[in-house]
């Protein structure tokens, strides 16, 4: 690639592609002066949503016979119960989620012991920006369950690897995808990303068309350029 | 022997790299194997080769697009993961899919599985050794594929199901197509029993190798066929019915020992039920439309679910979260069986040879393109 034109350069940056980037720096100048002024007010996007709808059940809603035991033994530990189109999800605190899920795996009534899946979901603007969410099926009473944890950036929330071997590489992918922080984790090491890679892909703020040519040498020096407001990228 | 080293023969042990380009690998799977002389002490394996970022793409895409990258995860089952995403967005919107659809819909997926495990026995034999069962399995294969053409267009990526429904019924004598292939699968199966079943090294080769538990499986969340040849009884096709499952008779095989061979029998079983399925799905096919009243934009209302079906490799699930205002998911999340049981691999490889390295890779059953997605 040596004869690539110098990175940095606008025309390589796949966010600027627009008609006037695309045709080189020296025409849009002139045709940008006698335009009338109106334009500006860069597209204000609308708000980011801040957090998943977590909808409360209805009063009439019959809850799973486990929900009883739960409360009983882990007062407190249920922050909060959503219940939407047929599944359960409890939200508890990220201290007491090693408890739980030890608790949720060996009682007889609810007996989780299969963990479907664990992912996160990232609300930026929320002060606690991820949700980590288990899937959890029992292969003795056949009921699911979600468990959900609040989390902000740089906390770190513990591993359970140790009641469910299964969260090994579950944990690996939302580590690497969101940059969650599982703390007593044996092996928490990328996992679909390349070893060295740089910031973590599901996040949304991370852009969607991926780090460029000029982006693979310095992606945070891109990302800054990137968040700045449009006047001063034109610059 | 001697306790003292060898002067000639080092005894140290061997790191080598096993793919990712290996023909054994089904795709660009890497093991890291950490050898004593045959044997494997240690494993690591490798995978994110071909991670395209399907979910990234997807939460940047219309509801109705989605359909067309879930193709491209398990490339060897597109039916099964159309039909899966488009269940959730159902479940997630609450729509009412016409019975005549479910039915179509189950057919699909079964001769999907009977496609997806005649690839699995033909390169899995042919790991092994036994070349002539490739060409028999993909034989049959291909009537699979052109009777999907027939359907839909497409031999290998469907794009096949439409949420709420289907874009098409059924062609004419299309169903009278797939009854003959029904029969004429039947008569092939004794043919791989032939080949296999009792074939000494087949035998020598699969029995007692990469056994593992019912409760380490569990525990591992494998799924599909490797959890029941432990003799774990879970299919989701029993436990949570979607589609049409619920009013078809069928049974779930399970194995006893846990090994390679019980998890090939299982899948040759699967062959039977699967033809089981279709042949009542094709006498009871209700009349009626194919697509259900699906609003002119999917918009689901804000909240977020998963729903799981029994792909071929196992439990396929999707968990969606919709912030309610956008034509796009905010999250989109896949649960690849072939990432699951993969992970199963390290426990099953360790204290065995290199060559059952390859056996072991092909029992579970993977495919990269939805392991990385």
């Amino acid at each position: 690639m040596a004869d690539e034109p110098k990175s940095g350069d606008k025309t390589r940056d796949p966010r600027s592609g627009g008609p006037q980037s695309a045709l080189g720096e020296a025409a849009p100048e002139p045709a940008a002066a006698p335009k009338p002024k109106p334009k500006p007010k860069p597209k204000a996007p609308p708000e980011a949503p801040k957090g998943p709808a977590d909808q409360p059940p209805a009063d009439d809603q019959e809850r799973p016979a486990y929900f009883g035991g739960f409360e009983k033994a882990l007062p407190g530990a249920m922050e909060q119960v959503s219940y939407w189109v047929g599944d359960w999800t409890i939200i508890v605190p990220a201290a007491a989620l090693l408890e739980v899920a030890t608790y949720l795996k060996g009682s007889d009534d609810g007996s989780f012991d299969y963990c479907s899946d664990i992912t996160a979901t990232d609300w930026p603007p929320r002060e606690k920006r991820f949700d980590v969410v288990y899937c959890l099926y029992s292969t003795r009473r056949r009921h699911r369950l979600r468990l959900k944890v609040k989390l902000g950036e740089g906390e770190s929330i513990p591993s359970v690897t140790s009641v469910w071997p299964a969260a090994n590489w579950l944990e690996r992918e939302v580590w690497d995808m969101f940059g969650v922080n599982f703390s007593g984790h044996p092996d928490l090491r990328r996992i679909l990303m390349p070893d060295d890679w740089q910031g973590h892909p599901q996040r949304k703020d991370y852009p969607l068309e991926g780090p460029g040519e000029f982006l693979l040498e310095s992606p945070m020096e891109w990302l800054r350029l990137r968040n700045l407001p449009d006047e001063a990228e034109i610059e | 022997m001697a306790t003292e080293a060898s002067p000639i023969f080092d005894t140290d042990e061997l790191v080598i790299n096993m793919g990712p380009q290996h023909p054994s690998t089904h795709g660009v799977l890497r093991i890291v194997l950490k050898l004593d002389g045959e044997r494997v002490i240690d494993a690591d394996v490798v995978i994110g080769y071909i991670h395209r970022g399907i979910e990234k793409l997807s939460e940047n895409r219309d509801w109705t697009q989605i359909i067309l990258l879930t193709d491209r995860m398990d490339y060897v089952a597109a039916a099964t993961n159309n039909l899966g995403y488009c269940e959730t967005v159902e479940k997630l919107m609450e729509i009412e899919v016409p019975r005549r659809a479910r039915y179509i819909r189950t057919v699909l997926a079964e001769l999907q599985r009977i496609a997806s495990h005649c690839l699995w026995l033909g390169t899995h034999a042919m790991d092994i050794g036994a070349m002539t069962v490739f060409l028999y399995a993909f034989r049959e294969r291909e009537l699979i594929l052109d009777l999907f053409e027939d359907y839909c267009g497409a031999r290998l990526t469907y794009n096949s199901m439409r949420i709420g429904g289907l874009p098409l019924d059924i062609p004419t004598g299309w169903d009278n197509k797939v009854r003959a292939f029904c029969d004429l699968m039947e008569s092939k199966i004794p043919e791989y029993e032939e080949l296999l079943t009792n074939n000494r090294i087949w035998l020598e080769r699969t029995r007692g190798v990469g056994v593992i538990s019912g409760e380490d499986a569990v525990g591992l969340g494998l799924c599909g066929p490797p959890l029941r040849g432990s003799g774990v009884y879970r299919d989701v096709r029993k436990d949570e019915p979607y589609a049409a499952y619920d009013e078809f008779e069928f049974d779930v095989p399970l194995g006893t020992n846990g090994d390679t061979y019980d998890r090939y029998l299982i899948r040759l079983e699967e062959f039977k039920q699967s033809i089981r399925i279709i042949r009542q799905g094709l006498d009871g096919m209700p009349e009626g439309p194919v697509m259900g009243k699906v609003p002119r934009l999917i918009k689901p209302k804000a909240g977020e679910t998963y729903h799981a079906i029994e792909s071929p490799k196992g439990e396929l699930g999707y968990f969606i979260v919709s912030d309610g205002r956008a034509t796009n998911p905010y999250r989109f999340r896949v649960r690849p069986p072939s990432f699951c049981n993969l992970q199963g691999l390290r426990p099953l490889i360790v204290g065995h040879l290199v060559a059952d390295v390859v056996t072991l890779i092909g029992t579970i059953d993977v495919v990269l393109g939805e392991v990385d997605r």
